[in-house]
């Protein structure tokens, strides 16, 4: 008999103190045991989890008024800008935003000390915040000028949304060139002198729900140590199965998402501000995600491993950087995580930049609460476009004016 | 006297063997070699401790080899609190002082393995590496 299981009827057994929960990594082995059906009877949710620098993240921050009220045409936060072109007293500061004084890559490759990723480790460190505002006065919005220290506790609302996180998959990056490169992806050492790649492989989300059946508009997730939702797809949501010339899948790759939660329940250590040596700044994003084994097709998901999820292989030195279209082949993440693939024919040691050990701590923090009775799931308001909508990527065309 | 620890860096163009030999025979220093090693761009990197009276003259000539000395006052130490083991440094570190643990996949830092090169210092995306004077 197929197995069915509704998301109220494993809430009732979170309730009750019944639920089994295990970890993608763990329900791996169970299935190759029992096999599908007898672990989709068995296990109520599996827990993913990720932990790695996400550009496409920044907190809204509602900072009360002033007296007199200020307009805030424009806000920094140790210094680093804010966008504030919303009502008066709220910005949005972006992750990977810089102090104006920052030297850049003037003087190459640039340190990117500080930006908006650490500002906002800082403020869930309980470390005061310098904020500056200007304006230009009005009638109703007189002050000009503000400079004060804020806390988190200090201000009204602090809420962390992250238009793009949480990718499927992601590339491994080479270099081909002859001299090193910094890069968003790393140091990569010329002549393929090294690989790097950043995803958890087999315990992250959006690889163990590949067809989007469970992950959809509302999802109850951890976020940054606390809770949070998915609040939408993230932007370049372009879920799709990856092929190689001959037409051999490689499985899911694409796919994205857009996620919300209270800042301020958040925790410093899963939430870190992240500096990339000739690139830029960042933030460390912790993200798991429970999946309801609603039936056997989602229980045949969740048992992927590391040796069928692949990465495509590219060369930063220039065909990334060119949009040059292809790639090097690809590799499984079971041969990325042993140190070790071949590109070109040579053997290329690997490095990752997205913490295993971290995302595993975070899918047994989820396991946890469930299994506590703390954490209840949702059923999604919507599901979200999986590849079978066959949504593509436009380029930005840039016009002759 | 007693021995002084330096850091000798080699160019890609220069030798580590007779350099250390003349060390040896023509100003009576004994040496200790306590690393040595290549690092990513092909520079020879090389820890060890010296002896003997013409200490100051034995550098002299190391320097007028093109070799850059550096006394070993500095350290360069792990901050495992701030670590998330994410595992960057890995493959840029020289000697293999910073590795991934397999299976877990845990980055773990072998002090007595670092040549002091400081590539990590920078590279670590979350600064848990720093260097100590
Ligand atoms: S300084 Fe850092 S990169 Fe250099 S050897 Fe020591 S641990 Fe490795
Ligand atoms: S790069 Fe930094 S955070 Fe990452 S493993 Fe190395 S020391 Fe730890």
């Amino acid at each position: 008999m197929a197995i069915e299981k509704t998301y109220a009827e494993i809430n009732a057994k979170i309730k009750s103190g019944s639920v089994v929960v295990m970890t993608a990594e763990e329900v791996i082995s169970l299935v190759e045991e029992k096999g599908v059906s007898e672990a989709a009877r068995q296990v109520d949710v599996v827990t993913t989890g990720t932990f790695a620098p996400m550009c496409s993240s920044g907190a809204f921050f509602n900072f009360g008024h002033p007296k007199p009220r200020i307009r805030m045409q424009k806000v920094w936060l140790n210094g680093v800008p804010a966008y504030s072109g919303i009502a008066a007293v709220d910005a949005y500061l972006g992750v990977t935003e810089l102090p104006e004084d920052d030297p850049c890559n003037s003087n190459y490759p640039g340190e990117f000390r500080y930006g908006g990723g650490h500002v906002i480790q800082d403020l869930l460190s309980g470390k005061p915040v310098k904020l500056e505002a200007v304006s230009y006065g009005t009638d109703c919005y007189p002050r000009k000028d503000l400079e004060t220290y804020i806390t988190l506790d200090d201000i009204n609302e602090a809420t962390l949304f992250n238009p793009r996180n949480a990718y499927q998959n992601y590339n491994c990056a080479v270099n081909l060139s002859d001299r090193t490169i910094y890069t968003y992806m790393g140091v990569l050492k010329p002549d393929l002198g090294n690989a790097h790649y950043c995803s958890a492989g087999q315990l992250s989300p959006l690889f163990n729900d590949p067809n989007f059946l469970t992950i959809g508009i509302g999802t109850r997730i951890f976020l940054g140590g606390g809770i949070g939702y998915v609040a939408w797809n993230g932007t370049q949501h372009f879920p799709g199965i990856q092929k190689d010339a001959s037409g051999a899948s490689y499985g899911p790759a694409g796919g994205t998402l857009s996620v919300i939660g209270d800042l301020k329940q958040m925790k410093p250590n899963w939430l870190v501000g992240t500096s990339f040596i000739g690139y830029g700044t960042n933030l460390t994003v912790g993200i798991g995600i429970p999946i309801p084994i609603l039936n056997e097709e989602v229980m045949r998901c969740v048992s992927v491993s590391d040796r069928e999820l692949f990465a495509p292989i590219i060369d930063y030195s220039k065909a990334y950087g060119q949009r040059i279209p292809g790639n090097l082949g690809f590799a499984s993440y079971a041969d990325l995580k042993s140190g070790k693939i071949t590109v070109n024919g040579r053997e290329v040691i690997t490095a990752p930049l997205s913490s295993y050990p971290r995302a595993k701590m975070i899918a047994d923090i989820l396991k946890e609460w469930i299994t506590s009775g703390d954490f209840y799931l949702t059923e999604p308001v919507r599901l979200l476009p999986s590849h079978k909508d066959g949504i593509t990527a436009k380029a930005l065309e840039v016009k002759d004016l | 006297m007693s021995p002084k620890k330096i850091i000798l860096r080699f160019g890609k163009d220069i030798s580590t063997k007779p350099v250390i030999y003349h060390l040896a025979k023509d100003f009576d220093l004994v040496f200790n070699i306590l690393k040595a090693s290549v690092d990513p761009y092909k520079e020879g990197v090389m820890v060890m401790e010296l002896t003997g009276e013409k200490y100051e003259q034995g550098l002299e000539f190391l320097k007028q080899e093109g070799v850059r000395v550096q006394p070993l006052a500095e350290e360069v130490s792990w901050n495992q609190e701030i670590c998330t083991s994410c595992g960057a440094c890995t493959d840029i570190c020289p000697t293999g002082a910073l590795h991934i643990n397999r299976p877990s996949m845990e980055v773990e830092f072998e002090s007595d393995n670092c040549i002091i090169c400081k590539a990590c210092v920078t590279v670590c995306p979350v600064r848990a590496m720093e260097v100590k004077f």
